[in-house]
């Protein structure tokens, strides 16, 4: 299954909506999507990582690259994720102290 | 004991796979393991298997990955093999706290970790031709 991704705004924030599958087959092309938009002046960004069947820890290194560039532009970057298999993965690595997980798009914009 | 084994090219398109023959062994041969502790070995199937591949490519690109399962009424085990230089387990180094802001530095070395997390039971036999990684998980009835 490929890792499919929709862009979109809202109130201020750019949405990166991910679907499929992201691991090192999918991973890089997910990275270099996150940098485009960063690049282009997108410094507010929010991953909606509800319609993502899988995650491992090369899609999880493609997730901290994408922080740290958001970071470093003087942005953030927010994760919405309610699906436990996934947010399991960031509560064994403890990455959820690093990266606050949301339960919608509105309360990831609006805290 | 039933066993499923296959070979794969070393390349990250294969991964897919896989989890999906990981997924139907375990479901047909031991429905018992339960949906979470099934997730939680398809993970760490993957990353030992996106490890054999990055340790194929610098010279063995060509040879092939095999993944067994061997699986009975206690537990399942997935081993994958790989044909790469081989490495020390021990001298992975430890990534700093969550909170730490140099955390941010490290973009990869967490699969070892999430393997041995993930699993009862991560054991990694160096052999002269390369490394295999052996998964196992006991099914819930019999702990």
């Amino acid at each position: 299954m490929q890792l499919r991704t929709e862009v979109s705004s809202l109130n201020g924030w750019t949405v990166v909506s991910v679907y499929g599958e992201l691991d090192v087959a999918s991973a890089p092309e997910l990275r270099e999507r996150l940098i485009e938009l960063v690049t282009g002046g997108a410094h507010l960004l929010i991953l909606d990582l509800e319609g993502l069947d899988f995650l491992d820890s090369t899609g999880l290194g493609a997730i901290i690259s994408a922080l740290k560039r958001a970071r470093t532009n003087g942005g953030d970057l927010r994760l919405v994720c309610t699906q436990s298999r996934i947010r399991r993965l960031f509560e064994i690595t403890a990455l959820d102290k690093a990266f606050p997980l949301f339960p919608s798009l509105d309360a990831a914009t609006q805290e | 004991m039933a066993v499923v084994a296959l070979e794969i090219p070393a390349r990250p398109a294969y991964l897919s796979l896989v989890r999906l023959i990981v997924d139907a062994a375990v479901g047909s041969l031991a429905p018992g393991l339960g949906g979470a502790r099934l997730d939680d070995l398809k993970l760490a199937v993957t990353e030992a298997c996106s490890n054999a591949i990055e340790a194929h490519q610098s010279a063995w690109a060509d040879e092939p990955i095999v993944v067994r399962c061997e699986l009975d009424d206690r537990h399942v085990t997935v081993e994958v093999a790989d044909r790469g230089g081989g490495f020390d387990p021990g001298e992975v180094s430890t990534l700093p706290a969550a909170t730490d802001p140099m955390r941010l530095r490290y973009e990869s070395g967490l699969g070892i970790p999430l393997m041995r997390t993930l699993t009862d039971e991560t054991i990694f036999v160096p052999g002269s031709d390369g490394t295999t990684v052996r998964l196992t998980v006991y099914r819930a009835d019999t702990t």
